[in-house]
């Protein structure tokens, strides 16, 4: 791998990072539930660097929170949030990162914001939920109707979570053409 | 601003990481298993007490965790409601006994210690693909980045906000992104240049 990809992939990792420290920057907050940019940094690794990077990306951002980086939306690290009941979401941040990636190679003859939108609604609602859903049902033993319905709540913001990526990944995409991989 | 550790010396910083690391992984396959609210309760408060013992750095260091208190709330309530308020005390005591468990590992050793640890799996990991060297820059990278990274954002949050009470729009993230995608591609310009020569690193692994 060339340093070219191992510096991008640490960037995204941060960026990942940051936009978890920044709450409700720019998004709205749902029901009192501030939307954290944590999953906007998520989609945009796997947009952005492609399936096999992007899903680096996040496990190396999951590793430096491990080792205790306070990275997680909320200042959180360390390893107490592998015990958490939200274990499923972030698990599920790679397989997502990885989806968005995969369709967005896929989807070379859509324009980058709609081949975006489509990326993040597979990866970071469909994939996503799924892990999340699973986690919900293994630590805090709901039954999967009970995380459904827990879960349910964040599907508004996450919806908007997605346009958002798709714009951000459209506008950077005029400001630097080589940002995205899969068009370079 | 990226250490994570209790500033005043605890007799738990003198264990070596690899204990606590063994501890950890040995007490979650331990109290996975127990249904019984009274021992876990027990095990809690045995957590608690250690934290005590910290004074005044190990009660900060609860009171950063009082977000999480919502979250075990409904998790324990919906448990409640289903299986009896016997079912839900047990969820939410274990849950809360292990993230206090695994946040005393992590507030008592080092990233750098953690690290040192974890390199012989990353030797292991080695015939997968794995280059521990590049490993260590992804990291060390990574660390970097971060402040970098909010400090410039909050430059270009300052010249919106001088300009505008209206709120940040997310059109200033997409430049930002843009913006910092080149300064990524212009540090690999450099490593190249000042000689962390991926070839050799490569090399190095078949080795």
């Amino acid at each position: 791998m060339e340093s070219r990809a191992i510096v991008r992939i640490a960037l995204m990792a941060a960026v990942i990072g940051v936009l978890g420290m920044l709450p409700g920057v720019m998004l709205p907050i749902a029901m009192g539930v501030p939307i954290t940019a944590q999953t906007l940094g998520v989609m945009l690794a796997g947009i952005i660097l492609g399936p096999r990077h992007g899903a680096l990306a996040v496990l190396l951002f999951l590793f430096v929170v491990l080792l205790g980086a306070p990275l997680l939306s909320g200042g959180r690290g360390g390893l107490g949030v592998l015990f958490g009941p939200s274990v499923g979401f972030l698990l599920g941040f790679v397989p997502a990162a990885f989806v968005a990636g995969l369709v967005m190679e896929r989807l070379k003859k859509l324009p980058v914001f709609a081949a975006a939108l489509v990326a993040a609604v597979a990866g970071g609602i469909a994939v996503e939920y799924a892990c999340g859903v699973a986690g919900l049902m293994a630590m805090a033993r709901m039954s999967l109707v009970q995380a459904l319905l827990a879960t349910a709540v964040f599907v508004p913001g996450d919806l908007l979570k997605a346009l958002a990526t798709a714009f951000v990944a459209e506008a950077s995409y005029r400001g630097y053409p080589a940002a995205i991989a899969s068009r370079a | 601003m990226m250490t994570d550790g209790l500033a005043p010396e605890t007799w738990l910083h003198r264990v070596p990481a690899g204990f606590k690391l063994a501890g950890l992984a040995l007490f979650s396959l331990l109290l996975l298993p127990v249904d019984d609210w009274r021992i876990l309760a027990g095990v809690l408060a045995m957590v608690l007490a250690i934290y005590a013992g910290f004074g005044r750095a190990g009660f900060a260091r609860l009171a950063l965790l009082r977000p999480l208190v919502p979250l075990l709330v409904i998790v324990g309530g919906v448990q409640a409601l289903s299986g009896g308020w016997h079912a839900g005390a047990v969820i939410s005591l274990r849950l809360l006994a292990m993230l206090l468990l695994a946040d005393l590992v992590s507030m008592t050793t080092t990233m750098s210690a953690l690290m040192d640890v974890l390199a012989p799996v990353f030797n292991l990991l080695r015939p997968l693909g794995v280059n521990p060297r590049k490993m260590a820059l992804a990291v060390a990278l990574v660390l970097r980045f971060v402040p970098v990274l909010l400090t410039r954002w909050r430059a270009r949050e300052e010249a919106w906000k001088a300009r505008t009470h209206r709120r940040v729009p997310v059109r200033l993230v997409a430049v930002f992104l843009a913006d910092i995608l080149q300064l990524a591609d212009r540090v690999a310009e450099s490593l190249d240049a000042r000689g962390f020569d991926t070839a050799i690193a490569d090399r190095r692994r078949k080795r």
